[in-house]
């Protein structure tokens, strides 16, 4: 399984994941904090000049991760547009692309690895206060392994069901990989426990 | 303590997994992805904070860039999107869904499910989806229920067939339903 980050090195994938996510937090606030036309239509162009920097290929990979806003935007235009306040949608389209574009971006310029380092410094301090953090470093890897293999099983339960019926395959199919899951998390958890228990 | 990190482990995947399945249309162009099935399972099955704990796990994934959700989608992004308070929500709605499993004393596991997967899976959800469409998009919560309206029968049908799911495996594989074994009803 791969991460949304993106393939093409840039000099942001260099910079403390940290500090990407505190910008990031910052940028956001300021977005819906300020609000000018101007300066909305200003941070889109600024967010596209950042996609742009590392090259062709970067651009598109990004404008293709922003197209989960279309339909919003397209939903407020219109609807705007029909109830006679059409600023007021450029508005809130502009900053409902920059908001998701620039959160995008920090995704595409940071590794798996630099966010879990991020993540294990911010659970140190609630680990002090008793919640079990370091069974994360435990979870995650599972969830990681467990989501191709369950993946793969409800392809052969597909498979099986077309074999044998012409009719579509349904929900009936999720019982028996829910079954198959049940089976396959008590095999680990023993297997876990065999050699020792979590991390 | 194995079983209940490979259990929550598991659920986080099962929810990644249903993702994949291709979102059925509903009879007037509304489609249905299968993801908050596996959110209300979770609940349902697990009870309240195993079921917590496996959508927290999930989204946390989510955030750190893994394109977990439906349509291969994933990253910072998405919590910045107006569907956002309908991700953030899974974790209150598998809460209340385990909440009502465990403490409604509905003996019948597939009905206390499927009603519990009403409450959490679809009422709690759409309380904090809503809120956060109407949020993004500036609008009233009145505006952002008509905007969410379309997709209520099809979490509804989710919720009956997380009833249906639960009481077989209630049926078939009892042990596996951790909040029924403790009074020992099936």
């Amino acid at each position: 399984m791969i991460s949304l980050s993106s393939p093409i090195r840039t000099r942001a994938h260099r910079w403390p994941a940290g500090a990407k996510l505190a910008a990031l937090c910052l940028a956001s606030t300021a977005l819906f904090a300020v609000d000018a036309l101007w300066f909305q239509l200003a941070a889109l162009g600024l967010a596209l000049a950042l996609y742009a920097l590392p090259g062709l290929v970067f651009l598109r990979s990004g404008l293709g991760a922003l197209r989960i806003v279309l339909p919003f935007v397209g939903l407020v235009l219109v609807w705007h547009a029909l109830s006679g306040s059409p600023a007021e949608g450029v508005f809130l389209a502009l900053r409902m692309a920059t908001a998701v574009a620039l959160a995008n971006l920090v995704t595409m310029t940071t590794s798996l690895e630099d966010l879990t380092d991020v993540l294990r410094a911010l659970g140190r301090p609630l680990q002090r206060l008793g919640l079990p953090m370091h069974l994360l470093e435990t979870a995650i890897p599972l969830v990681i392994r467990f989501t191709p293999v369950l993946i793969q099983k409800a392809g052969a339960l597909v498979e099986a069901w077309r074999a044998r019926s012409a009719r579509r395959p349904g929900p009936q199919l999720v019982l028996p990989l829910a079954l198959l899951a049940l089976d396959d998390a008590d095999h680990v958890a023993e297997a876990l426990r065999a050699r020792g228990g979590p991390l | 303590m194995e079983r209940n990190l490979a259990h929550v482990a598991m659920f986080a995947a099962l929810i990644a997994a249903l993702g994949l399945v291709p979102a059925i249309t509903l009879g007037f162009g509304v489609p249905i992805s299968a993801q908050t099935l596996g959110v209300m399972l979770a609940g349902a099955v697990l009870g309240w904070k195993r079921g917590v704990a496996a959508c927290l796990l999930f989204i946390l994934l989510v955030a750190l860039g893994l394109p977990l959700l439906a349509g291969g989608r994933g990253g910072l992004g998405v919590f910045m999107a107006p569907t956002t308070g309908f991700l953030l929500g899974w974790i209150p709605a598998a809460a209340v869904t385990g909440l009502f499993v465990e403490k409604s004393g509905i003996r019948h596991a597939g009905l206390a499910a499927g009603l519990g997967a009403v409450l959490g899976g679809v009422l709690v959800l759409y309380v904090f989806g809503i809120a956060g469409m109407a949020i993004a998009l500036k609008k009233s919560l009145a505006e952002a229920t008509l905007l969410s309206a379309a997709f209520i029968p099809g979490d509804l049908l989710k919720a009956v067939v997380t009833g249906l799911l639960v009481q077989v495996l209630a049926q078939v594989r009892p042990q596996s339903i951790a909040w029924q074994r403790r009074d020992g009803a099936s």
